[in-house]
């Protein structure tokens, strides 16, 4: 393949290597009014009164919005295919405020210094309710997040608002009663996964203006145009065909911006004023009221024969949504469907039950890795702990019970594993580990201990019969190709992907296509960039969109050379008589010739949708170094194979597992969100919140190990989210190997190291 | 307040307030290369010389550089090309909104100090955060750079 699986440079990477503007806050109009939301000082409160008269005298306050100013039809902001799993549980201001940070007023004035005194000016009275601080205790609580009438759920997920229950589910294969009592080993244990946030550097923004036509657009760094569109629509309760949503280069997502955090807020302050507004979250925002990970307790029951033989899992999750229920009752299922099925090989049964409550804590949104990160570090840390009872090397545990090509694991939906080399991975990242000469541990000498750990991966790729890719190709003057796609660049480089993909069909330079997106007036319908479904989906719509064209240009090539097109062939610079090879016409002729007198169409759209979600495949392996002093800990290497199917571009999949990797040990070793008993965030800001510099990592290799994907474009899975899901497991188990105690909370510390905190009492049956 | 200066190599004379922090004010005259990531100082997106110096232009008030030179990333876009082609080449920009704080320091450390370690990349760029990329295609970037650098000045390219 000529640009397929070649380490293309991204289209945008000189622009953004220069720092040239092209964001949304260095493209926005800089007169713009500046918004700003007031947020509550209350887990859970009712306004009382709220009086904005002074407020509104301070110069230049152009609008104060209250909660008598708005629609009140519920919606959710989770980005999301109509109708959206998620609650309808959002009003965009409400009179019951439900978190610490949750919505009160929106502010916008000419400057910000005009905005942050009217915003001290507005005087509220609160009655303060009490509130659920604790998921464990949220579900039956007499306390209800959401008490009111109009709360609506549009799915059947098992949600019950007077249970503070946002979603509750339970499916089974097999009678795992009987199987786990036929086991040799059955281990029960409790993970504790916490919220965390995505810490994109770019924060939340949304710039909004009237256009020509008094339509309202919105330039959003967002991953998802179109359900912003509807989104924003539902918010302000006025006709879709009233928004526009484009996004600009967008400064990190990570599924953050798969839930409309701030767009709503500027959207109402332009649709009230006509005027253009400018909202931008500082990150004390951002922490504090933004999208982050579902915080998860999972309880896992594994049974196995002495053998090694893993013949059944029983799993039930936790999950805590927060205070509205975004992605609430979609990122649990992951937890079970993502981690069971790896070991399918001699599973006989499962069973999968969860719950997902409401609290007055931080509503949650979608993260990389979105559920399968929390599943992940519950099952790959019990099968882990498994290997010790059994004094069995995990890696040979794991590769006794894989999951394999040809199995149709009934926990993935019973979906067929076409492509997977999940034990090529395994075996070569232990070879380059040297997991053999490393594994348990050594004694440094001096005090330290290194140790490894090692952690297995899935994820998704898109979600079957649900998610939609769409892509349009036109051909222009000299023959050059416009690709319009409605899934949005993150940074991921699916631009230039997508690109490669195009230029792979139509046997041209990358260069010759130029890609835009993403846009809602332009752009072919696409559910968005999340979920890992861009490479496969939308590659997919590129592909066929891309055929499509070619047969056109072959038929305006016939016409002009007035022979039969199925006497013809392309090869991206020429149509050619095949039987009479003398006869032909250039690409840049049969361009040319299509604006003149052409009856020809020569721009194309495919519309793809998956009935399978191929999940990719990862191994990682850590090796740390553990302070027995002090407990501090330090990663040294970590070894990732992956199997994304055929890697579309080696450069940007490398670089993408990379970072999330980078986000995994984040989350293993420090990232944290914890509550005062008010209620209020504790790691509000990067000072508290400790992201991983580039002295934490380590040294981080990746390397792939490709399957082929039938049913993927040029045999490509999806690589953008499993990335971030060995690093937990794999980190909890070096610890072990170090010290001998099993870490089942996140993030292990060097207090919880050097306590060796047991959190959870363990019982083996 | 009348703030007078030199930004990129040009004379500057705007009003700004007295507790205008430098990196708004850049921002205002049009770097929009400076970008804002944390209000805690921790992130190095907003990194900016001042007499050459790297700064975080967050934590520095506008007025202090008065009758200074001051240079963001809008004033070294020929280093920054140089440079950055071979970040690009790793496709190591991912989202791109970290690039332009790491580039002022990066070409900071280069002049200071032309053959670091990799300790000491590792240490004089640990102020640059990066959510995106896990840093190591950001290492092979500065260090192909390097190399190509050696290369050059030996003739050998
Ligand atoms: S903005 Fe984060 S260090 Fe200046
Ligand atoms: S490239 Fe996105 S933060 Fe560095």
């Amino acid at each position: 393949m000529r640009h397929v699986n070649q380490p293309v440079r991204k289209k945008d990477a000189m622009a953004l290597v220069t720092g040239k503007p092209v964001y949304t806050g260095d493209l926005r109009d800089p007169n713009a009014l500046v918004v700003k939301v007031l947020h509550s000082p209350h887990a859970n409160a009712m306004i009382e009164n709220i009086d904005t008269s002074i407020a509104m005298k301070v110069p230049g306050i152009e609008a104060i919005f209250t909660y008598k100013d708005v629609p009140q039809k519920r919606f959710t902001m989770a980005g999301q295919t109509y109708p959206e799993p998620s609650p309808y549980d959002r009003l965009l201001l409400d009179r019951h405020v439900r978190f610490h940070g949750d919505a009160v007023a929106v502010v916008a004035g000419e400057s910000e210094k005009a905005v942050d005194k009217a915003l001290k000016l507005i005087k509220v009275a609160y009655q303060v309710l009490p509130a659920v601080l604790d998921f464990r205790t949220a579900k039956d609580n007499p306390v209800l997040v959401h008490p009111e009438d109009n709360w609506v759920a549009n799915c059947p997920v098992g949600a019950d608002n007077h249970r503070n229950l946002c979603a509750h589910d339970e499916m089974s294969h097999g009678d795992i009663e009987a199987v786990l009592a036929d086991c040799d080993l059955v281990l029960e244990r409790t993970y504790h996964t916490k919220a965390n946030s995505q810490a994109m550097m770019e924060t939340f923004r949304t710039y909004t203006y009237m256009d020509t036509y008094g339509r309202l657009n919105v330039l959003s760094s967002t991953q998802i145009v179109f359900h912003a569109r509807r989104i924003i629509a539902h918010a302000l309760d006025i006709p879709k065909s009233k928004v526009r949503v484009t996004k600009p280069r967008i400064g990190g997502g990570f599924g953050a911006k798969q839930s409309c955090v701030t767009e709503v807020f500027p959207a109402l302050v332009t649709w009230k004023t006509g005027k253009p507004a400018y909202l931008v979250y500082s990150r004390q925002e951002s922490q504090t009221s933004g999208s982050p990970r579902h915080e998860m307790e999972i309880t896992v029951r594994i049974g196995a024969m002495k053998d090694g033989r893993i013949r059944g899992f029983d799993m039930y999750t936790l999950s805590n949504t927060g205070a509205y229920g975004e992605h609430g009752p979609t990122t649990v299922g992951l937890s079970g469907h993502k981690s069971i099925p790896l070991y399918n090989r001699n599973q006989e049964a499962y069973r999968f039950t969860y719950d997902v409550v409401y609290t007055n804590m931080q509503a949650a949104g979608a993260y990389r890795g979105y559920g399968a990160t929390q599943g992940l570090f519950a099952v790959e840390s019990i099968v882990n702990e498994l290997a010790a009872e059994l004094k069995m090397d995990p890696v040979q545990l794991r590769l006794m019970n894989l999951i394999a090509e040809g199995q149709v694991p009934p926990a993935y939906y019973y979906e067929p594993c076409n492509a997977c080399a999940l034990d090529r991975c395994l075996k070569e990242t232990a070879q380059r580990m040297g997991w053999d000469e490393k594994y348990p541990c050594r004694d440094m000498g001096n005090g330290k201990v290194r140790s490894v750990g090692v952690a297995l991966a899935m994820q998704g790729s898109s979600i079957s019969n649900v998610d939609i890719g769409g892509a349009t190709i036109k051909l222009n003057d000299d023959g050059f190709y416009a690709l319009t796609i409605g899934a949005a660049d993150m940074g991921t480089g699916c631009d230039t992907i997508l690109a490669q993909m195009a230029a792979e069909v139509m046997e041209c330079d990358v260069d010759n296509v130029v890609v835009y997106g993403a846009d809602t007036d332009a752009s072919p319908y696409d559910s968005g960039s999340y979920a890992s479904s861009t490479t496969y989906l939308t590659g997919r719509a590129v592909e066929e969109a891309c055929e499509k064209l070619r047969e056109s240009i072959q038929k305006i090539g016939a016409a002009l050379m007035k022979c039969d097109v199925k006497d013809t062939d392309f090869d991206g610079k020429t149509v050619r008589c095949v039987s009479d090879p003398q006869r032909s016409v250039s690409l840049v002729d049969v361009a040319t010739a299509s604006m003149v007198n052409n009856q020809f169409e020569t721009q194309f759209t495919a519309t793809t949708s998956s009935p399978v979600s191929p999940p990719p495949y990862m191994a990682g392996m850590v090796e740390v170094e553990i302070d027995k002093a002090t407990g501090a800990i330090q990663v040294l290497n970590y070894e990732a194979t992956v199997d994304c199917g055929t890697v579309i571009n080696p450069n940007l999949a490398r670089v993408q597992t990379e970072g999330g990797i980078a986000q995994g040990i984040g989350m293993a070793l420090y990232e944290d969100i914890t509550y005062t008993d008010k209620g209020a965030i504790r790691e509000d800001s990067f000072m508290q919140y400790k992201i991983p510099t580039r002295q934490d990592v380590g040294r981080i290799h990746v390397e792939f190990e490709s399957s082929y994907e039938p049913t993927g474009p040029f045999g490509a899975k999806s690589i953008g989210e499993i990335v971030i899901n060995t690093p937990s497991p794999a980190i909890a188990h070096a610890v072990y190997n170090a010290t001998g105690v099993w870490h089942r909370e996140l993030p292990i510390t060097p207090e919880k190291i050097l306590l060796g905190e047991k959190y959870y009492e363990t019982s083996s049956v | 307040m009348e703030l007078k200066f030199e930004l990129n190599g040009k004379k500057i004379a705007t009003v700004v307030e007295a507790d205008s922090l430098l990196l708004d004010v850049l921002r205002s005259l049009g770097c929009a290369s400076v970008k804002r990531g944390c209000e805690s100082s921790n992130c190095g997106l907003c990194t900016v010389f001042v007499d050459d110096k790297p700064v975080l232009s967050c934590s520095v008030l506008a007025a202090r550089v008065a009758g200074r030179k001051v240079t963001t990333l809008e004033g070294l876009q020929e280093e920054a090309a140089d440079f950055g082609a071979f970040i690009a080449d790793q496709g190591a920009e991912q989202c791109g909104f970290c690039n332009p704080g790491l580039m002022m320091n990066a070409i900071a450390m280069f002049r200071e100090n032309p053959h670091p370690s990799e300790e000491e990349i590792l240490s004089y760029l640990s102020g640059n955060l990066c959510r995106c990329s896990g840093y190591e295609g950001q290492l092979r970037g500065i260090q192909s750079y390097l190399a190509f650098k050696d290369a050059q000045k030996k003739g050998e390219v």
